[in-house]
């Protein structure tokens, strides 16, 4: 909402010295959230006057037509001398009062004005347009032709009303109230401790039956309207200069007097009004939801088809106009030829609710609708219709019908009642009964009684319903800035919980492994899972996906971080950084197998669980992921030696991490899945319960994909789900005990077939070597077929025996590693390296 | 060796003669001054102290001498090897400590070499600042509370006291999810828009009383620009106890800004409106660069305040007793305060970040600076 600050001091009597920033500051501190303070004409510079066309010589020659003018300027240029200027617009003609700048001016934007040679001519001074003094679109599209009654020589800045100060405020949803010149004054009196001029105080006639006929068959939807007429307007009548530089200031285009008028009310009361050419009405006008698909051309020229929960007026012939949102074109004042002379006036109060659903479900937002939205003062209506017949009647001559229609649906004042100190209460400050009360009253609220009070809100407060909303406005009032700074003292809580701390780790480790986190938007296409070469029935393709997306390349929410981790490798790859390791934790989210509406639950109480359950079955599954991606060199060439390329290794230790830092064995295997490459692909799980259970997979991404989707060639990739990891906790660390007896150490070299993993091997020789083992690690593997044989490569183990009571003895140590080599014997076919 | 000869006079033995084995012993301490390196010290004690050496062999004659003789040359030769052997080990000694120091200049390196073999991680700083601002609650004494981020409407709005056609639900520009009837039809979820319905899930699942913050995503329909982003962090608090009051609100937002910002910042409120809190505010913080001296001090401006003074941070307010309502706690008994604000936007503001993409796009440039914690 745009305010004037020139018009605003026309309902409350601010202190001259008050400049617009004071005003911010003032409205800022009681709720008014006012954004920016705009000066008009700030950098503005006379002589700016009115001069009158004398002579008009059309220049021949130039590229567009240029007039040489003489204009009658008074006494203002110090001459009486006719001025001569050239002026490239058109719209004018002889004996047109025009709007003058002179010579040592300056216009808005620092533009300033000598006598300058164009055109063969000198040109003392411009004839300006709207444009060139900075004040907004006129329709006019061409220099200002002024009223011909206007006095030749006087200052045209004063005149136009050039300065001035806008306060531009932000109206939460709430205060229906401050879209208006009233309810901003109101706030503006209160916080100035100054009383207000109330522009909706006036004279109203009380209504007869002789009024223009109105049927409110819905009063729900419409619970008054109210309808004047005037007669023989002038229709060539214009809205004055005071007028249309109002509308201009608060941000609106003046367009015929009918129209601006019932614009300057709406602007001034908050009351939207609708004024219909009379000859163009047919019968009595009406108020009912809409026959379903009936049709309405609105005054933008859409033509809309109606629900049945729209509500419209009518008269005769069907629909005339979208109640409280927009007017229909078949009952349209007309601006261009001029022929309206009688107009009926439409004050009504809708409601809200049905306002917001109309203005929603066609898209269609308006002044009014912004208004009934977020609340009208419905008690406004016969004054704001009093206000343009006057309006009318004042500035285009016509007369005031004695007909008053005013069609009203009983309503009760609302009344809410607090204990005096509520507010105290809430705001942990003692205002006292007194201060409550007399701020309920600037509010415009009745107040009675001592501890208990009945608070009764005034008619354009329906945003006050509630006790604490009458707090609210106590404590605002008072100043928020006044609230002390006390803290609370919560009880002792439990910290981080495990999963919490477990996030948190994992990104540490990570990132302490040398990689770099980058989360991603959910959003994905699913032609990727073709790209990912998934199964046509992988559980993975099955997406949520959204009404609304903002790209419809992008319709569905992720079921793998991997897309979006590779989008960033590439982005990465593009700008020039080639070593790269990136990793994500974030959700992924899997449809249910039954999808199900959550339904509204009520309010009012609480639901109960069970009415709260489905809730959440509406919900898809959202696990939490992790994923690594690698490409270029994990580990750089130097001065110390050769680097080494990221590879389907470091893509698994990735994984094994993770598995650490949520202290849980994962089992690592040959795997095949999707994108990755069939040869170089791990599948990872861990035993949750006794069950073991796939998180995920590890390894270098197939080349074909990598081609697809413009990687890297050997770009590497690790994903899996956490809270299975999670779940798979072996909880709280277990001390080992150390010994500090000696260890004994055997190294064993073990050949075995090319395919049997290492993996095997292992397991098979700690279980052999028994409990003397403390630990064992791979620590070659060779593949020489002349010494081997083909197909076969050999394994070198270190293995450490330890007992926790005794040395052991060499023998000991022995055995134990015989046994070892003896079950990986067995098991894998593992022989002793000759 | 020689026989025993008893008519031998010592003296006439030629090598025990006094000024004999004066000479060997000089001649010994002279190649061992002399010998410059362990090699050459080595070569002088094989000749000087070894089998064949002439105090060896000197001393092997003594055995030849008469009894009466014997005592005065083993006790000259003895002095001599003596003091032949001190040399010995002294000059070993002197030599090794030159040949330490030498090898440790020798193995000097450039201590200035790089050693970026594998290039630093780091986390990034959307992820660190939600932890960082959770931590000063977490420390008060608060838990962390966490919520999924496809969300049903009526956490994230009808529990909220977002009535369905109230402008302000209308304003948050929602992401729809497609239900059992696909894109016609509502399926009554949505991205969440804010983490405020953890708030209702936290009344509903927690006993009394509830101290949490959640850090999450949180979702709107903003096309991705220099200042906005469709997928963005909200941090939201909420405390329901006994007897809470808008002053405890401030008070706590004061710690806030105290802990991340330092021991002179404090917070502005200034009415606004938000359908789960009332009375509601906006909140500001004091601009931790210029404190306010930039205000109406056109000579020294400010770039992270725009010379306001203040640097918006998000909305708070005591909750809405309508909101408690439907998540089952007394408004007679109970009362509590919340507030939210963008990790965005602090980052913005703490980090002179200029662009919102540079948060989003994953530039590993932009996130390393940023390290393990902010």
């Amino acid at each position: 909402m745009r305010i004037p600050l020139s018009w605003l001091r026309e309902y409350v009597d601010l202190p001259a010295t008050q400049t617009g920033r004071d005003v911010q500051a003032k409205l800022i501190s009681v709720g008014l959230e006012v954004e920016t303070v705009e000066q008009l004409g700030a950098d503005l510079k006379g002589p700016l006057v009115v001069g009158q066309v004398l002579t008009i010589e059309e220049l021949e020659g130039f590229k567009k037509p240029i007039r040489f003018c003489t204009v009658d300027v008074g006494q203002a240029n110090g001459t009486g001398e006719p001025q001569e200027v050239v002026c490239g617009a058109r719209n004018f003609a002889v004996g047109d009062k025009v709007v003058v700048v002179l010579p040592g001016a300056v216009l808005p934007g620092g533009f300033a004005i000598s006598a300058r040679k164009t055109y063969g001519k000198v040109s003392h001074g411009m004839i300006c347009s709207s444009d060139e003094l900075g004040m907004g679109d006129d329709g006019t599209k061409g220099i200002i032709v002024l009223p011909p009654e206007t006095e030749i020589g006087i200052d045209a800045i004063e005149l136009l009303q050039l300065v001035d100060e806008v306060l531009d405020i932000a109206v939460t949803p709430d205060r229906g109230y401050a879209l208006s010149l009233r309810g901003v004054a109101r706030e503006a009196a209160t916080a100035y401790g100054l009383s207000l001029r109330d522009p909706a105080l006036l004279d109203v006639p009380a209504p007869n039956a002789y009024g223009y006929p109105v049927r409110v068959s819905d009063a729900c939807g419409c619970d008054r309207f109210t309808a004047r007429t005037v007669s023989g307007l002038d229709p060539e009548a214009h809205s004055p200069i005071w007028l249309r530089r109002r509308l201009q200031k608060a941000g609106m285009r003046p367009i015929s007097l009918a129209v601006d008028v019932t614009n300057y009310v709406m602007l001034e009361l908050g009351q939207p009004l609708h004024a219909y050419d009379r000859a163009r009405v047919e019968g009595a006008i009406g108020v009912r939801r809409a026959e379903p698909g009936e049709k309405l051309t609105t005054l933008d020229g859409v033509e809309r088809t109606l629900s049945d929960e729209d509500l419209v007026i009518t008269d005769d012939r069907g629909p005339i106009g979208l109640a409280g949102v927009m007017g229909g074109a078949n009952t349209e004042i007309d601006e261009t030829d001029g022929t309206t002379t009688d107009v009926v006036i439409e004050a009504a109060h809708f409601d809200a609710i049905s306002i917001a659903r109309t203005a929603r479900r066609h898209k269609l937002s308006s002044e009014a609708s912004r208004r009934f939205e977020r609340g009208v003062d419905p008690q406004a209506a016969s004054a704001a219709a009093q206000r343009t017949v006057d309006l009318l009647v004042l500035l285009a001559g016509g007369t005031a019908d004695a007909g008053v229609t005013e069609v009203i649906a009983p309503t009760a004042p609302h009344t809410i009642t607090i204990p005096a100190d509520h507010p105290d209460k809430v705001a942990g400050v003692a205002y006292g009964r007194e201060t409550v009360v007399r701020r309920l009253q600037e509010v415009g609220c009745d107040v009675y009684g001592q501890d208990e009070l009945n608070v009764t809100v005034p008619s354009w407060r329906s945003d006050l319903t509630d006790p604490n909303d009458l707090a609210e406005e106590v404590i605002r009032l008072e100043g928020y800035e006044n609230l002390p700074s006390t803290l609370p003292k919560p009880p002792a809580g439990l910290g981080l919980t495990e999963r919490q701390r477990l996030h948190r780790r994992i990104g540490r480790a990570l990132a302490g492994a040398g990689y770099v986190e980058a989360p991603n938007y959910p959003f994905i296409g699913e032609q990727v899972f073709d790209q990912f070469n998934l199964a046509a029935d992988d559980p993975k393709r099955r997406v949520v996906k959204l009404v609304n997306p903002l790209s419809d390349e992008e319709p569905a929410l992720r079921t793998t971080l991997l897309p979006g981790l590779l989008g960033a490798l590439r982005r990465n790859d593009g700008r020039g950084s080639h070593d790269l390791a990136l990793f994500e934790t974030g959700l992924v989210f899997h449809p249910r197998e039954e999808l199900k509406v959550a339904v509204r639950l009520p309010v009012d109480h609480r639901p109960t669980d069970e009415e709260l359950a489905p809730l959440d079955e509406a919900l898809p599954e959202q696990p939490r992921h992790a994923a690594v991606v690698l490409a270029g060199a994990r580990e750089q060439a130097g001065w110390w030696g050769k680097g080494h390329p990221s590879d389907w290794a470091d893509a698994i230790e990735a994984a094994r991490i993770l598995a650490r830092e949520s202290g849980t064995g994962l089992i690592v295997r040959k795997g095949q899945y999707g994108p990755w490459h069939p040869g170089r692909c791990a599948e990872l799980a861990v035993v949750v319960d006794g069950a073991e259970r796939v998180v995920g997979y590890a390894g270098e991404l197939h080349p074909g994909v990598l081609k697809t989707l413009g990687l890297p060639a050997r770009t590497c990739a690790m994903e899996l789900n956490l809270d299975v990891l999670e779940q798979a906790s072996a909880g709280l660390v277990k001390s080992p005990h150390i010994s500090t007896f000696p260890v004994a150490t055997q190294d064993v070299a073990l050949v075995v077939d090319e395919g049997v993993p290492h993996a095997d091997v292992e397991a098979a020789l700690s279980e052999g070597a028994g409990e003397l083992l403390e630990s064992i690690r791979l620590f070659d593997v060779y593949e020489n077929a002349e010494q081997l044989g083909e197909g076969r490569k050999s394994l070198a183990y270190a293995l450490r025996f330890r007992a926790g009571d005794r040395t052991l003895t060499v023998d000991e140590a022995s055995a134990a590693r015989d046994a070892a080599v003896a079950l990986a014997g067995s098991r894998t076919g593992a022989v002793l390296r000759a | 060796m020689s026989a025993p000869n008893k008519s031998y006079d010592p003296v006439e033995v030629e090598t025990l003669k006094p000024e004999e084995i004066e000479r060997m012993r000089d001649e010994a301490l002279a190649a061992f001054a002399a010998a410059d390196s362990l090699d050459a010290l080595h070569e002088a004690k094989v000749a000087h102290t070894g089998p064949a050496s002439p105090l060896a062999l000197a001393n092997r004659e003594i055995g030849a001498l008469p009894p009466h003789a014997k005592a005065e040359a083993g006790k000259r030769v003895g002095q001599a090897r003596g003091a032949v052997n001190k040399a010995l080990t002294g000059r070993q000694a002197e030599l090794e400590a030159e040949r330490d120091a030498r090898v440790l200049v020798e193995e000097a390196v450039d201590v200035t070499l790089p050693y970026d073999r594998v290039p630093a991680g780091a986390r990034h700083p959307l992820t660190t600042m939600m932890e960082r601002v959770a931590d000063v609650f977490v420390s008060m004494g608060y838990e962390v509370a966490e919520g999924p981020e496809v969300e049903a409407e009526w956490f994230n709005f009808d529990a909220l006291n977002f009535t369905p056609d109230h402008p302000a639900r209308q304003m948050q520009d929602t992401f729809f999810v497609e239900g059992p009837k696909g894109d016609h039809g509502e399926s009554g979820v949505i991205l969440r828009t804010h983490t405020s319905p953890v708030q209702a899930r936290a009344l509903l699942s927690r006993e009394l009383p509830v101290y949490i913050v959640c850090p999450g995503r949180v979702y709107r329909t903003d096309e991705l620009d220099a200042t906005h982003t469709p997928v963005f962090h909200q941090i939201e608090l909420l405390a329901v106890d006994e007897g809470l009051t808008m002053a405890d609100l401030k008070g706590t937002l004061d710690h806030m800004v105290q802990s991340l910002f330092g021991a002179d910042m404090k917070t502005r409120l200034r009415p606004n409106y938000f359908p789960f809190t009332e009375p509601s505010a906006e909140m500001d913080m004091l601009c931790y660069v210029c404190k306010g001296a930039s205000v109406g001090n056109p000579d020294r401006p400010c770039r992270t305040c725009s010379s306001e003074g203040w640097i918006e941070l998000g909305g708070c307010g005591m909750v809405n007793p309508r909101v408690l309502v439907a998540c089952g706690v007394d408004p007679e008994k109970y009362s509590g305060f919340a507030f939210g604000f963008g990790i965005e936007r602090m980052l913005m503001f703490r980090h002179n970040v200029e662009d919102m993409r540079d948060m989003v796009e994953g530039d590993v440039r932009f996130t390393r600076p940023f390290g393990m914690e902010i």
